[in-house]
């Protein structure tokens, strides 16, 4: 029933496998094109682009599996590959420092801010879209230009906010200000899938006597249980991502998060730590990219949810 | 007895408690429903916004609550030419990766569009790079652009072409172009991607109409796609530029602005003398200044690529 009482707000699938009809008109055209000039103006360079892309990962991963001496050794050893991978920086990062408590931190803070966020949102995008109540536009165009603040201007006056209410180096400081982030991201994205909902099915709820609370939980929610997930998984990245409020608002170690812990903790001018801190970065991407992979759609919807008015 | 009867299935106006009103009121109801993110865009966003702009008026230094000194900051910055450097810098890192972001972004867009064998999963692939943390890949280009053992030089010299190592992140040039660089490897997939929406919703038959009409491919391009691509790339890029603009992690990680501050963007700028050097008025200053830039990139981006709606076959407003 959900399937054909929503039309997909920007269609996901379509996006990353092209099968609507709009979109297949390379397939009606394309054998206009003979292949070797396909080979020249599409092979290639698509080639050498994802090329670039995934250098870097894969430049990440064999250098968390060299062994040391290969590390530095580029004359003796061919350092495009490696014959005697090594677990060696792994299990340093994993074992010998404070890897595991960063990762937990950071999964602590990412899930309860995202939590929070998608609440405030969920509630937030249905009074605005449907509750209609006075002024309601004006603050969905408030919340749009909440979103095209950045944190890098916001950063040095929520320290000392973050200093006044005692939350400094504390997961709070963090779980508190990053809502301030993902709220109108959420909000703006979840907007969207509630227009998509049929007025009719709340009209049918409020005649048989259900409250607006009701329809919320028993209704809308249910039918936007994908915007919800997009939204989820976006927020989650984001703040996987974040970095100036981190870096900014936390100074113990043990209560720091991984991207800051990697960049502050690990670079000492030490030239024997490459092995560990592409460990540490292989490490701390591979959570995001596993989510990543069981919800690619979800990912560009949200994407081009956002970027959709 | 009917008294009663009506008494009780429709109270009177006065026995409304409190409850039934918050209940069924859409304005008071819709207060409490915003009132979560309510509570958090103020708590946490506006009224630090404006205490940035007071801070930027004061000498406040890390524990101590400054005094109102007027436009001392504003003065003081006027004069500093490590803030007019960061300002170039910032204005070149946002023009140039803006402008290649685009460029590459649209053309994989219009690669990816095309019919592929494994589309789906080439597709997937190529948001990677947007979705492994920033700093996490940033370190990895840490390490490529490293100077003595980078991959980069060392490819370059077997294959001939240099003799000695290049110093990516130590020559001010070299360390420009190498964290613009890193910029729009960051940048090109949630480009492209996002165009590829835009892109599907381009009907076929259009194409078909213009190349029944003789229309080369740059023709076909430049007439037909392109206007039609415009309002999404209006949107796309007002985000781009915005936070090109604002970019601190990247930097950070790669330079911390070094060499001789060749690389110093006004967000780092802002947050090595706040944090690091506990000037919190001069860092507010700095991060204040960013606002006209911004609200002059978001307007030309917005209103300059944005064209009517007609073009997408809406009424125009």
């Amino acid at each position: 029933m959900t399937e054909t009482l929503i039309p997909k707000l920007a269609d996901p699938k379509q996006v990353l496998t092209g099968s609507s009809p709009a979109a297949d008109h390379s397939e009606g055209m394309s054998y206009l094109e003979k292949l070797p000039r396909r080979l020249i103006t599409l092979y290639l360079p698509l080639s050498i682009i994802l090329l670039v892309l995934l250098f870097p990962f894969y430049w990440m991963a064999l250098t968390a599996i060299k062994p040391d001496e290969q590390l530095l050794d580029l004359e003796r050893f061919n350092p495009f590959w490696t014959w005697n991978p090594t677990f060696k920086h792994i299990y340093k990062l994993l074992f010998e420092t404070y890897y595991p408590l960063w990762l937990w931190n950071t999964m602590l803070v990412a899930v309860s801010a995202t939590v929070l966020s998608i609440i405030a949102s969920v509630l937030a995008g249905y009074a605005i879209v449907r509750l209609r109540y006075k002024g309601a536009q004006w603050v969905g165009g408030a919340i749009f230009l909440a979103y095209l603040v950045p944190p890098s201007i916001l950063f040095i006056p929520l320290a000392s906010v973050v200093f006044q209410y005692g939350l400094f180096d504390t997961p709070f400081a963090l779980i508190l200000t990053y809502p301030t982030i993902l709220i109108p991201f959420s909000t703006w994205l979840l907007m969207g899938y509630f227009k998509t909902i049929p007025f009719e099915l709340e009209e049918c709820a409020l005649i048989d006597g259900a409250s607006r609370w009701q329809i919320l939980t028993k209704i809308v929610l249910p039918l936007s249980i994908p915007g919800l997930i997009s939204a989820f998984i976006f927020c989650f990245t984001l703040c996987w991502n974040e970095f100036i409020y981190a870096l900014t608002f936390l100074s113990s170690t043990q209560n720091k998060t991984v991207p800051v812990a990697i960049v502050n903790e690990f670079v000492d001018g030490d030239i024997y730590r490459w092995g560990s801190l592409m460990a540490g970065a292989l490490v701390g991407s591979l959570p995001l990219v596993i989510l990543y992979a069981f919800f690619v759609e979800h990912y560009v919807s949200a994407m081009t949810g956002a970027v959709k008015e | 007895m009917t008294d009663v009867a009506v008494n009780s299935a429709r109270p009177s106006p006065r026995s409304i408690t409190a409850w039934q009103k918050l209940k069924t009121n859409r304005d008071w109801l819709g207060f409490w429903f915003m009132l979560p993110a309510a509570a958090f865009l103020i708590l946490f966003l506006a009224y630090p916004l404006g205490l940035g702009v007071w801070l930027s008026f004061t000498d406040a230094k890390i524990g101590r609550s400054g005094v109102f000194i007027g436009v001392e900051n504003y003065e003081w910055l006027w004069g500093d030419s490590v803030f007019w450097l960061s300002v170039f810098n910032t204005l070149l890192y946002t023009s140039v990766a803006s402008a290649v972001k685009f460029a590459v972004g649209l053309y994989l867009a219009l690669l990816l569009n095309e019919n592929l064998p494994f589309k789906a999963m080439l597709r997937a692939i190529v948001l990677i790079p947007f979705i492994v943390p920033t700093v996490l890949s940033a370190i990895a280009f840490w390490w490529i652009y490293d100077a003595q053992f980078s991959i980069i030089s060392w490819s370059l010299r077997h294959l001939g072409l240099i003799s000695g190592n290049i110093d990516f992140l130590g020559d001010i040039w070299h360390a420009r172009w190498a964290v613009i660089f890193a910029n729009i490897w960051r940048g090109v997939p949630f480009v492209a991607i996002t165009l590829l929406a835009g892109l599907q919703t381009v009907s076929p038959s259009l194409y078909e109409a213009a190349t029944i009409d003789g229309a080369n491919r740059w023709q076909i391009f430049r007439y037909v796609t392109y206007p039609l691509l415009t309002p999404i790339i209006a949107v796309v890029m007002t985000f781009s530029v915005l936070f090109t603009f604002t970019d601190f992690q990247l930097i950070w990680v790669l330079t911390r602005g070094g060499p001789v501050n060749a690389t110093q963007l006004m967000a780092t700028l802002s947050y090595q003398r706040a944090i690091l050097g506990g000037q919190l008025g001069e860092g507010a200053a700095i991060s204040t200044a960013m606002i006209p830039f911004l609200l002059a990139a978001i307007l030309i981006s917005w209103f300059g690529l944005q064209r009517r709606k007609w073009q997408q076959g809406e009424s125009n407003d």
